[in-house]
């Protein structure tokens, strides 16, 4: 009960932020949607890193490296770490500065003036939208899982109950967000990502400290993991193919185009923010995913033998075992931060709504201002709303919307070459961009039923993959987690053809008009 | 300083794929695998890589765009 308790404090603390930020805030869309574009360059670190940190970061990871090893570090840590900064710098800092002199609060937005093309744009609305709606459900059913879990007891008669269900912790969970998002807009969100940051920053080291003392020592666990030829596999890369390892290097491309990530780029007071921002982004991805990964690797020592569906508890088995029931509750709260990261992707969706659609289709120039904020306000309700019932409907079917994201991942990534067509590239198009959007979406729908009709043949782990389709050769195969293409994973192919799709069918398609390419590629001289 | 800034970072990308360590199960300090040691010593890289394209590539531009819109919202606050 402790734990649930002190969760609950931290819930409160963390609506409390939301109700204070809405009182600093002004009635303007810019205000709510973009905190006046004045963040500071700490809460803009901070926040910018928690809103592309999810659940994932800690328990996802510690999981899969339960299960493959600390290659989970170089697979998804330290790629990121090189591959995200980079997309700051060259896509980041030029959104920003875009918002700045042309009023733009969305990728969308901007895609439309630079290209001069309005049904693309709707298009490109609802690709994005229908990729991020999984992880706002996600969130949903993670918030109601954790709070279920962390408040468990034993009964009297030796079963397990709960002190809150999934349904009541769902339902906490989306009440609390839905509050701080619809009262604070982006300077409460930005604020609570901020407290959240700062809290799962301490979270790994803390746990890590802990748990090693508790364990008297690393050293003999670890000389024990590689004494066992079973075990020792898991402090190398050797279950991870040099061809997925490379393909992941692709993945960190989708942050900068997760609508969350770009709309919170144009919320910076200042351009030099991003520079504090870019390189201290390396260091926090290490400080989160080191412990993560490394305890995973220690929880397969301690807690041998667990099934896929249990590894990404891991982290809580160990400090359940290893820490009193006050630093359990604490590091609860740390736990439930990185749940509960789906508050700028409601914020997002929102934002891309009332200005892509609300807005670009004349509600803003029939109402105003106010009316736009309240239509945002609304929303955010329909969305939680929506977000919570369908998590409850879809309790036992996560793995689908967990499915979906992973698919989402590499259709992200693969938008990241219109992203710096529009911005780089004057002689790109829209019909460009409109090929590699769809070619976008079939490659993501194709990749899952690549994946969903290849489940019969699926190998068992430690087994070499299965050819899909045996008259293609190596083209498609099944690995007991993934469809591959050759050997690499979709996301990489994807890439690739999206970004030739974009310069092909641009350079047979007319460009925009003379006056669009000046607004956007002035000479440097006139902005000085 | 373009194509060497662009060679640093394109240098940086290759040697993520550290295939030297690949099978290598040393611990470092008794207790770190080496793969676990060279990957975050990649994200120090990373940060130091970061600090020289901010120093030698930032896009100076930017800051003449930060600096009309805080003249211009001056003026807006001047005006009310």
């Amino acid at each position: 009960m402790i734990p649930a308790l002190i969760v609950f404090g931290y819930l409160a603390v963390v609506l409390y932020i939301g109700v204070f930020a809405f009182r600093k805030g002004k009635e303007s869309g810019e205000d709510f949607f973009l905190a006046s574009r004045a963040l500071g360059p700490v809460v803009f670190l901070l926040s910018l890193f928690g809103t592309n940190m999810t659940a994932f970061a800690i328990l996802g990871s510690s999981g899969l490296s339960y299960r493959i090893g600390i290659g989970v570090f170089g697979l998804m840590a330290s790629s990121s770490a090189l591959v995200i900064p980079l997309c700051l710098f060259f896509i980041g800092t030029r959104l920003w500065g875009l918002g700045k002199r042309f009023g733009h609060m969305t990728q969308v937005q901007f895609l439309r003036d630079r290209w001069e093309c309005g049904g693309i744009g709707t298009y490109l609305f609802a690709i994005t939208a229908a990729m991020l709606v999984p992880y706002i459900i996600i969130g949903v059913m993670g918030g109601g899982q954790t709070l279920q879990t962390i408040s468990a007891y034993t009964g009297p008669d030796g079963q397990v109950r709960h002190w809150v269900s999934y349904e009541a912790g769902g339902a906490v969970v989306a009440l609390v967000v839905m509050g701080y998002v619809f009262f604070g807009g982006m300077r409460g969100t930005a604020w609570v990502n901020t407290f959240q940051t700062a809290l799962f920053l301490c979270f790994g080291t803390i746990a890590f400290l802990l748990i090693a003392k508790n364990l008297g020592g690393l050293d003999g666990i670890m000389e024990g993991l590689k004494a066992n030829p079973k075990s020792a596999t898991l402090l190398s890369r050797e279950k991870i193919p040099p061809r997925e390892f490379l393909s992941y290097m692709f993945i960190p491309l989708s942050s900068i185009m997760f609508p969350h990530v770009a709309i919170m780029c144009m919320t910076a007071e200042k351009v030099s923010h991003f520079k504090k921002t870019i390189i201290f982004y390396p260091l926090c991805i290490a400080a989160i995913w080191l412990p993560s990964v490394f305890l995973g690797v220690v929880g397969a020592a301690q807690f041998p033998g667990l099934q896929p569906g249990q590894t990404d508890s891991i982290i809580i088995r160990l400090l359940t075992q290893n820490t009193g029931v006050l630093i359990s509750g604490i590091l609860g709260a740390g736990i439930m931060a990185c749940v509960m990261a789906s508050d700028s992707q409601i914020l997002a969706l929102c934002t891309m709504f009332t200005e892509d659609c609300f807005a670009y289709y004349g509600g803003k120039e029939r109402f105003g201002d106010k009316a736009q904020v309240w239509t945002g306000r609304i929303f955010i309700v329909l969305v939680t709303t929506l977000a919570y019932l369908i998590a409850l409907s879809l309790k036992d079917k996560a793995g689908i919307f967990g499915l979906a994201i992973r698919f989402a991942f590499s259709g992200f990534a693969a938008l990241a070459p219109i992203m710096l067509a529009a911005l780089f590239w004057k002689r790109s198009t829209k019909w460009g961009a409109l090929a590699a959007a769809l070619w976008v979406t079939a490659t993501v729908l194709g990749s899952w039923y690549l994946y969903e009709m290849s489940a019969g043949i699926k190998p068992a782990p430690g087994s070499a993959p299965v050819q899909i389709f045996p008259a293609l050769g190596d083209l498609f195969l099944r690995t007991p987690a993934d469809v591959t293409v050759y050997g690499y994973l979709p996301v990489m192919p994807m890439c690739i053809g999206s970004a030739l799709l974009m310069v092909v069918v641009s350079l047979v398609t007319p460009p925009p008009s003379q006056k669009t390419l000046d607004k956007y590629f002035p000479p440097k001289s006139s902005l000085a | 300083m373009k194509w060497l800034l662009s060679g640093l970072v394109l240098l940086v990308a290759v040697v993520h794929q550290d295939t030297w360590f690949w099978t290598d199960k040393t611990l470092v300090f008794g207790f770190l695998p080496i793969g676990l040691v060279y990957h975050l010593g990649y994200c120090l890289l990373a940060a130091a890589t970061m600090a020289v394209l901010v120093k030698w590539a930032w896009p100076s531009e930017l800051e003449a765009v930060e600096s009309m819109h805080a003249g211009a919202a001056a003026g807006g606050e001047n005006r009310s």
